[in-house]
């Protein structure tokens, strides 16, 4: 069985970004880039599914610019087999339709019975992709895992909803994406990084696949959110129930 | 032009987020019809047509649309989709979940976690854990929206009139199928609707102290939320994490407990009325936020509060 998990560079989770000046966007000139968090769980999903032998490959494949090639690097240096970098140039903005639609191509050609992505990127916070490919693939869906178990043709995968979890059998192929729990991923190794240099990566257009990757949202302006100001520190308890009380008067 | 909203229900009552999402319908400048896709969901639907402002509810009710999973009810939504100007959902896990796989199906975008309508075709939303606004336009036919409860109000429950039109439910896609649910019972109000919520951190220390905060929680008639390294940490279950990727919350008093601050904690609580932060460490990034902060030892602090109140 093949699984194919897609991977997105953005922004580090520890990078505090700046809006620019001129309301265009946010500033991602020399600030530190990385795999997206819950991408980094969907990798390592796929690795104990192949470790535990329902998987025999791992194709890792992201969409954007050149600079995603080190991001797909470090998918093969946790362990995927090979790499797929659909390149799109920087002035492009990828949206996700048009992701889940190189994706479902992509899919088209490399026949995988499992995708799995991260539920959101932490940049554009969108929640997208997985279930626009689930719809556009036709396959079904388990969004936000924290468990996941494939046997006999099906997944059954456990998901974060409200109030507690839910779970859900999947006829294979299926799309599922992760949240926070479903693992911890491991360390990248020093060998491990060595070896993926040598593992293959294949570069595709959107044109080779047949995509129109247009932007469909016009993004108008970008600005800072209305700022929190400190208040005050109060010295003790009995200080801190009198404010809320009589000044905030919230209880 | 009429915008619809699809229902968060669980058969018998249409659940809080479903109220936000009319609001923000309404707000898109034409009539707001709502869509109650279940199974025996006559009371949701009537609960639906009782919020004020809905003009219609579409109810499509069968067997296979009884745990409303995504590909059932996206399917559903996609039928009745024709002449629709706006589909919108709440931003929870039921929308989340269910929302983009219709935008797809429609081949148009979605807008995720709207904060605002500008115009019918225009929307604020928070990117980057909310450290950035984006106004974002969509030339697409139909607008795909899902809401953040927090920024608007809650349409009146009650008040509402609407004619309640049946629809045929579509096909059972067959692909995925419902095992089970595992939801915490609890007497606490709901999290993301709650007016005051109790939050504790990784300062805690273990699950066993985690529940010193229960009896600040009862006696403020509190919900309980927990950063995700109290999470993380097995401190406290997962739906109670308030972030960035978990639940964001907006009550009238956020009490954070042990939580030093990270932007992605922040981004799930900072639009909250009131913040008190109780922290032994008094460089923590919450008070930056805080209206209230008190530099200690919780494990005094907290027990002594509960005994204030």
């Amino acid at each position: 069985m093949k699984i194919l998990v897609p991977v997105k560079r953005v922004v580090d989770y520890n990078v505090k970004v700046r809006v620019r000046s001129d309301g265009t966007g946010v500033d991602i000139a020399n600030v530190k880039m990385s795999m997206n968090p819950f991408d980094e769980i969907a990798v390592e999903e796929a690795m104990r599914l192949k470790e535990k032998g329902v998987a025999t490959e791992v194709v890792a494949v992201s969409c954007g610019v050149t600079a995603c090639q080190e991001t797909l690097r470090t998918a093969m240096a946790i362990g995927a087999d090979r790499a797929i970098l659909v390149e799109v140039p920087a002035e492009v903005e990828l949206q996700p339709l048009a992701v889940a639609k190189l994706l479902k191509a992509l899919v088209d050609k490399e026949q995988p019975q499992l995708v799995i992505l991260g539920k959101q990127a932490i940049d554009d916070d969108a929640n997208q992709t997985g279930q626009m490919l689930a719809a556009l693939t036709g396959r079904p869906q388990a969004t936000f895992a924290s468990k996941v178990e494939v046997a006999d043709g099906r997944a059954t995968v456990t998901r974060e909803v409200d109030g507690g979890l839910e779970t859900l059998s999947l006829a294979l192929p299926a799309i599922v994406t992760t949240d926070l729990r479903l693992n911890e991923p491991r360390y990248v190794t020093l060998p491990n990084i060595m070896k993926a240099k040598k593992k293959p990566m294949e570069t595709l257009k959107p044109a080779d696949l047949g995509v129109d990757v247009a932007p469909r949202l016009k993004t108008l302006k970008v600005v800072e959110p209305a700022s929190r100001k400190a208040g005050i520190k109060v010295p003790d308890v009995a200080a801190l129930v009198d404010k809320l009380k009589n000044e905030s008067k919230v209880i | 032009m009429a915008a619809l909203v699809i229902a968060e229900h669980d058969n018998t009552a249409v659940r809080g987020g479903t109220l936000n999402a009319v609001t923000a319908a309404a707000k898109c400048g034409g009539e707001v019809h709502v869509l109650v896709a279940g199974a025996g969901c006559g009371a949701a639907a009537q609960a639906a047509a009782a919020i004020a402002g809905v003009s219609k509810v579409l109810v499509a009710d069968a067997p296979h649309l009884a745990e409303q999973l995504a590909e059932a009810v996206a399917g559903q939504v996609v039928a009745v989709a024709g002449g629709y100007s706006h589909v919108l959902a709440p931003a929870t896990a039921f929308g989340k979940n269910v929302t983009p796989r219709v935008a797809a199906l429609l081949d148009v975008a979605q807008v995720s976690d709207i904060v605002s309508v500008d115009a019918p075709d225009t929307f604020q939303r928070p990117i980057y854990a909310g450290n950035a606004i984006a106004t974002v336009q969509s030339a697409d036919a139909v607008k795909v929206l899902t809401v953040r409860t927090t920024a608007f109000d809650p349409a009146p429950a009650s008040g509402g009139s609407a004619a309640v039109e049946p629809v045929a439910a579509v096909a059972d896609p067959g692909t995925a199928s419902f095992v089970g649910r595992e939801v915490a019972r609890s007497e606490r109000p709901e999290l993301a609707g709650a007016k005051i919520v109790v939050s504790g951190g990784r300062g805690m220390g273990s699950a066993e102290n985690f529940k010193l905060l229960e009896p600040l929680a009862d006696k403020l008639g509190a919900a309980m939320g927990a950063s995700r390294a109290a999470v993380d940490a097995g401190y406290a279950p997962n739906d109670w994490q308030v972030g960035q990727t978990g639940k964001i919350v907006a009550p009238q008093l956020y009490v954070a407990i042990g939580i030093s601050g990270a932007i992605q904690h922040l981004a799930g609580m900072k639009d909250s009325k009131v913040i008190v932060a109780i922290n032994k460490d008094a460089e923590a990034p919450i008070f930056g936020v805080a209206d209230y902060g008190l530099v200690g030892d919780l494990f005094q602090a907290v027990p002594e509060m509960v005994g204030k109140l």
